[in-house]
């Protein structure tokens, strides 16, 4: 076989090499070395390096060397301005719009590059074009042959770099499109938190036109929280469910604040001006893309209970989401540890009659479980902080009454705790 | 898959001669292992070394990169290299890229070592 025929086989097998280094190595750095590799072998050269351009600062980071040592200059800036290098990336597409590098430029890159390199040691600079943006170079030094470079191995070394420009590009993409999908997170996050602080915000007006119940809604979300996290929720879910209870009395914006703050029992016709407010709630919601779910059904559906007797629906029990079953628990647990102007607050004791009594009916037993095994946990210290007994007060959950806690939980767990004439 | 073989009247100053089995593809995979043994057992003290081809059915363009590198290396600590055995059609390549400039060609293992010297061996493994 000619000297001739068998270079071009070799050129072949190495374009082929390529092409299967830069398909199937995850690893761009290990990708690089080995693209370096065959653009070596390919030509039977000792020495070169692949770099790919730092665009921030015009110069150019060495990913891939072999057998420079000493001789690599540590520091090659580019003779183009940073801004030349970002236009020309603009030009995106056709490979040669308004701002791509002439050629002229690319030989000036080339050849000042090579005159970085001390005594001779390179004698092939190669720039790595990709759309008309420059994205590396391929350095070589001379061919172990002692040969020099003719055309065509040139022509090897370019079609070469455009398969390894390709790779770098493709990372360099890769890297942009992690950044920003990095930046999309945190500013996603930063939404959050100002979507978080905005419901804050809400519930704090909506607690300002209940001089009754202040922080109420803040509990609500807060106990609403530890239930769900009881439950074992996601964080995601945790923080939805947070949400839903700052905003479960967002419809009270629109009750007659005369009736919302009346320090005596409301009439029936106070009451059902009053009981406006679920539904209320769910119209001012529903409008808004909330980054959680439910959150409007979750205000809507606060006051239904289990035996169909709440409103604004009638729902029974497997019709009323388990959110809204949360808060509906919450709300109620909250109403009845603070004082009103009309009553002063239950003590624990006959808040654990209570849930016995209403487990079923107002409640559901799942939520009731939870929110008193949660309590448990913080009066036995097995959870920090302890969240529940903070807002309740200190003193407020008694010692002697934990034991008919506990019961409670074992006969919620068991089916067990309907009362006497109860089902 | 390589023996030492330790003479009487070293190369030089005296010491080893190793003998690395190439396999009959030098590819990423199997270079790095050549590389690696060639680098292993010049750490380990010896003065040349012998790349067996014997079986070497293809040379690619990542092993002939990896091949200059040892040769590169064992040049720097003055170790020469011999390649024994190589096929005629890989001869043909090692010359058009230059490497038979760099290293002497045998025609077999005990050609490579008589070319370094007279040397007892000892075979080391596979």
């Amino acid at each position: 076989m000619p000297d001739r025929m068998r270079k071009v086989l070799h050129a072949f097998a190495a374009l082929a090499d390529l092409g299967e280094e830069i398909a199937e190595t995850s690893d761009f750095e290990e990708m690089v070395r080995s693209a370096l590799h065959v653009v070596l072998g390919a030509l039977g050269v000792r020495r070169g390096a692949v770099a790919e351009v730092e665009r921030e600062t015009a110069s150019l980071r060495f990913v891939a060397t072999r057998g420079f040592g000493e001789s690599l200059p540590a520091d090659v800036s580019l003779p183009l301005k940073t801004e030349g290098l970002h236009a020309a990336a603009k030009s995106n597409g056709n490979g040669g719009g308004a701002h791509a590098l002439s050629k002229s430029e690319l030989a000036r890159v080339e050849r000042e590059i090579k005159e970085r390199f001390e005594g001779g040691a390179v004698e092939v600079v190669s720039t790595l074009v990709v759309r008309g943006e420059l994205v590396g170079v391929i350095v070589l030094g001379g061919k172990a042959s002692g040969v020099e470079f003719d055309a065509e191995d040139r022509e090897l070394v370019r079609s070469l770099g455009r398969h390894i420009g390709v790779g770098l590009n493709n990372h360099r993409l890769l890297r942009e499109v992690e950044r920003r999908a990095e930046e999309n997170r945190r500013l996603y996050e930063d939404l959050k938190d100002i979507y978080k602080d905005t419901v804050r915000a809400f519930a704090a007006a909506i607690d300002c036109k209940d001089k009754y119940t202040q922080g109420h809604s803040e509990r609500v979300g807060k106990y609403s929280e530890i239930i769900a996290r009881e439950m074992g929720w996601s964080e995601e879910e945790v923080e939805g469910i947070a949400v839903a209870g700052y905003l479960h009395d967002i419809g009270k914006l629109v009750v007659d604040r005369e009736i919302i703050n009346a320090p005596y029992r409301i009439d029936a016709k106070q009451s059902s001006e009053l009981n406006r407010h679920p539904a209320a709630g769910y119209e001012i919601l529903r409008p808004i893309n909330h980054p959680f779910a439910d959150i409007p059904l979750m205000a809507r559906y606060h006051h239904e209970r289990p035996d169909g007797r709440g409103y604004p629906d009638g729902l029974k029990d497997e019709e009323i989401p388990i959110g809204a079953k949360i808060v509906s628990l919450a709300d109620s647990f909250d109403a009845m540890t603070t004082d009103r102007p009309y009553r002063r607050r239950r003590s624990f004791e006959e808040v654990i009659t209570d849930f016995r009594r209403n487990a079923g009916r107002q409640f559901s037993p799942e939520v009731v479980a939870a929110f008193c095994r949660a309590l448990l946990k913080e009066a036995h210290g097995e959870t920090r902080p302890r969240q529940i007994i903070r807002l309740l007060g200190k003193g407020y959950v008694e010692e002697q009454a934990l034991p008919a806690l506990e019961q409670l939980i074992s006969d919620l767990d068991s089916g067990t705790h309907v009362a006497a004439g109860q089902g | 898959m390589s023996k030492t073989l330790t003479g009487s009247t070293p190369p030089g100053s005296g010491g080893e001669v190793a003998v690395v089995y190439a396999g009959d593809y030098v590819n990423k995979l199997s270079g790095q292992r050549i590389e690696r043994e060639c680098l292993l057992r010049l750490e380990a003290g010896c003065r040349a070394l012998v790349i067996n081809f014997r079986g070497t059915e293809l040379v690619n363009s990542i092993g002939v990169s990896i091949l200059l590198g040892v040769i590169e290396v064992a040049e720097r600590r003055g170790a020469p290299v011999v390649f024994a055995s190589v096929s005629r059609h890989t001869v043909k390549l090692f010359e058009l890229l230059g490497l038979t400039r760099l290293v002497a060609m045998a025609d077999s293992e005990e050609a490579a070592l008589a070319t370094l010297g007279e040397f007892a061996s000892t075979p080391n493994g596979h």
